[in-house]
């Protein structure tokens, strides 16, 4: 903020506040002639007016709130760039509150972290912890229960797009993660996404090379699936190391309808998983690590 | 006064914007249970989109403050500027076109916004094109309210006309200014404004359009016809100026305690604070040149349920006054801000004070206009009386419980520094506090059905008619009192 706005904003608000000041004390006396009189002398419409003094209570509450904001805007920021004598922020009370927090807590979260997260998972009051810790941060996508929904993954069904160990489970918290199945319309065609479609669905439901009436479309497709195994594996079991879905055990992130498949292949899909290492401590992150490992151990 | 000569004063005008008040009274009080019953049903939207909750929730703040509350504000000034004053309105064509005019924008805004149609800005939520009708409107209707005052035939202008004025000088300065923006379509628009200074903008518009479109209109109708029911002068002309020259500065300073904690400068969060806490005693100064205007009249309260209205409207006034600045304090905002308390606060203020001072005033003026002696049940205004009362209070109290204990649940922390509640198991505890609110909402909008009904045959009851529109007035015989 400039000088010139800085002093812009306190002379506004000096002349309001003495306004005010000025007004309440050039009202709050009556000369012993206008007392007499009581009224105005207008009228209105019938409408009479008295001119009784101003009660005084509601005067002196009008001081006491000038006087408050005098006092107010003399500790804290208010006139223009002057910071108040307490050098009191927003910011500042945040991060006050926020390291209060911390300090109370570390010493809980630094005892959870000298436990690896294959043991960690088992005590009862780490799994409370976090589950507390993923109801605030991972539930609004994920699902109250961890089974995820359309386009974000079930956390309980042990497909772990990523890899379901410690360590990646970690990593997917902490750094977050960026699918990307790239839009595939040109590369397959109209007749051939629907081929293509009905290939990927038959990885998991052996049955349909069976039916007549898709046993063709399965046949075509199935030399074409080389485009997919970069990501997806030459046998469509996924690679986690760059978040390709296992195809063949029948758990589906974005459907498993035909027409579902179709869409994913003819416009791509792009999972995001944000990062958190900025929003939660590594302690926390590690018991998180442990509560979503042992989802899994539990099913 | 002039009382032996008949003066001729407009009153078609009049007529039709208080027919408006009820009719948009019903529809927007309608939609406010409707929705209310959303919040704790929310099947209750159908499943629709023009339904939901979303679409509808500014229809009804739209039909309520604007519709309900605007048709109320500009018929009254309409009739008391004329009366005190002395002198007939000034170009009755113009005032006719506003009442068409505003009337078209009620409509327009009941169609789309349900469509969809939104600017998103809070209280601002029309389009462009009925932003512009909203303007050519509001300017005619400044022209009409100020050249009258300009031809009075009193040599002073009274406190009512002061309040009336403010309010209109204000809103067109903070409709134009906040609805700035780049058409991209026929009902598609981008605000000129973005970012912190978009909101801060939206929020100095928002709060003034509390200040002046329900504090000093509403005000302005309180000057004339609490006195004019009352049959008792005004209080206190000294703290009328007071109060109306500090209420009209320091309004305009309240806007940034709407954004405490946000990315809004440290130092204008803290002014909108103090400005906020200064306000008190502004805002009381009315309630009190109110009620004192009754001292020496207190028994009417036993036998006239409109005094009864306007007294315990102001009681509301006085109420949610306090509230409000004591709600601004950041430490305080930090535990009412984002909960239902917020939602009680102005309900204290929007059924409590704007629509019972409308509806006292309504009670008044209908009579009047419609060369009527009186409503045609007192009974029944009696009734209508403890029906918003009590639904006022069943809905402020269970949101302002519910509001604290959102607020609490929200900041309880457990041993681990993660919150004791998820969101979704303090919305749950919610939910007895919604119902009551429903019934509340439902008994203040009986009250309004039963007003209605009370006009209606107020109005059909032609045993008093003594003649057509716009007839002469004399004085003497439609002021009690005044002569």
């Amino acid at each position: 903020m400039s000088n010139f706005w800085s002093g812009y904003i306190i002379v506004l608000v000096l002349l309001n506040l003495l306004g005010c000041a000025v007004l309440l004390f050039w009202n709050s006396r009556m000369s012993a002639e206008e007392a007499k009189r009581r009224t105005t002398g207008h009228v209105f419409d019938g409408i009479e007016e008295l001119n009784e003094p101003l009660p005084r209570w509601w005067l002196w509450l009008f001081v006491g709130t000038l006087i408050f904001s005098a006092a107010y805007l003399a500790l804290y920021p208010g006139m223009g760039k002057y910071a108040g004598m307490l050098g009191w922020t927003s910011q500042g009370q945040w991060e006050d509150e926020v390291a209060f927090v911390e300090r109370q807590t570390a010493p809980l979260f630094a005892e959870y972290a000298k436990v690896p997260v294959e043991e960690l998972y088992q005590y009862p009051e780490v799994r409370e912890v976090g589950a507390r810790l993923y109801m605030q941060n991972c539930a609004m996508c994920h699902g109250s229960d961890a089974r995820g929904a359309r386009g974000y993954p079930n956390l309980t069904d042990g497909a772990w797009q990523w890899g379901g160990s410690p360590e990646a489970i970690r990593h997917s918290i902490a750094k977050g993660r960026e699918a990307n199945m790239p839009a595939l319309a040109a590369a397959l065609g109209e007749e051939g996404t629907t081929d293509m479609a009905w290939y990927v669905a038959s990885l998991s439901r052996k049955e349909l090379a069976e039916r007549e009436d898709v046993a063709e479309r399965i046949a075509r497709a199935a030399p074409r699936f080389a485009m997919c195994s970069a990501c997806h594996g030459a046998d469509g079991t996924g690679n986690p190391m760059f978040g390709g879905p296992d195809l063949t055990d029948g758990k589906w992130l974005y459907g498993s309808r035909i027409a579902d498949i179709e869409q994913t292949l003819r416009q791509g899909r792009m999972g995001v998983m944000p990062a958190h290492e900025n929003i939660l401590s590594a302690e926390r992150i590690h018991v998180l690590t442990a509560y979503i490992y042992g989802l899994r151990i539990d099913e | 006064m002039h009382a032996a000569t008949p003066s001729p004063y407009h009153y078609r005008v009049v007529r039709q914007f208080a027919i408006m008040t009820i009719v948009w009274g019903l529809v927007g009080m309608f939609v406010g249970v409707w929705i209310a019953a959303q919040m704790a049903w929310p099947v209750l939207n159908f499943d629709l989109p023009w339904t939901s909750f979303g679409r509808l929730r500014p229809l009804h703040t739209n039909a309520v403050i604007f519709a309900f509350g605007g048709s109320a504000l500009i018929g009254s000034s309409y009739y008391v500027v004329q009366r005190t004053c002395e002198t007939p309105l000034a170009f009755p064509r113009l005032a006719a076109f506003t009442f068409w005019g505003w009337t078209s924008v009620i409509v327009l805004a009941a169609i789309t916004l349900p469509l969809g149609l939104t600017t998103s800005k809070e209280y601002a939520e029309l389009e462009w094109p009925i932003n512009i009708l909203i303007a050519v409107v509001w300017i005619s209707y400044a022209v009409v309210f100020f050249t009258t005052i300009a031809r009075r035939k009193t040599s002073h202008i009274y406190v009512a006309n002061w309040f009336y004025g403010a309010f209109i000088l204000t809103i067109a300065l903070l409709h134009v200014i906040n609805n700035l923006a780049i058409p991209v379509s026929m009902w598609n628009s981008y605000s000129v404004f973005s970012g912190t200074v978009d909101a801060m903008v939206q929020w100095w518009y928002g709060h003034n359009a509390v200040g002046f479109f329900l504090t000093a209109g509403f005000l302005a109708m309180m000057y004339y016809f609490v006195p004019v029911q009352a049959q008792r002068p005004i209080y206190s002309y000294r703290l009328s100026i007071v109060h109306f020259w500090s209420l009209i500065a320091i309004y305009m300073w309240a806007g940034p305690h709407h954004l405490h904690y946000s990315s809004l400068p440290d130092w204008t969060q803290s002014l909108g604070m103090v400005f906020s806490i200064v306000l008190l005693a502004p805002s009381w100064g009315g309630m009190i040149n109110g009620v004192m205007t009754l001292s020496g009249a207190w028994d009417k309260l036993r036998t006239d349920p409109i005094i009864r209205f306007m007294i315990v409207a102001l009681a509301f006034y006085g109420m949610a006054t306090f509230e409000g600045p004591m709600m601004s304090i950041k430490t305080v905002n930090a535990l009412s801000h984002n909960t239902d308390w917020t939602v009680a606060h102005v309900h204290a203020g929007a059924l409590g004070w704007v629509a019972m001072i409308t509806m006292g005033v309504m009670y008044v003026l209908i009579p009047r206009v419609f060369n009527r002696r009186a409503m045609y049940s007192i009974n029944w205004i009696f009734t209508h009386f403890w029906l918003s009362t009590v639904g006022t209070v069943l809905y402020i109290a269970s949101m302002w419980i519910s509001g604290l204990m959102q607020g609490l649940m929200w900041r309880a922390v457990n041993t681990d520094g993660t919150l004791a509640y998820s969101f979704i198991q303090e919305m749950e505890y919610r939910f007895p506090y919604y119902v009551v609110r429903l019934i509340g909402g439902v008994i203040f909008f009986a009250g309004m059905v039963l007003m209605a009904w009370n006009v209606w045959k107020t109005i059909r009851d032609t045993n008093n008619d003594e003649g057509a529109d716009n007839r002469l007035d004399s004085d003497a015989e439609a002021l009690p009192g005044g002569a």
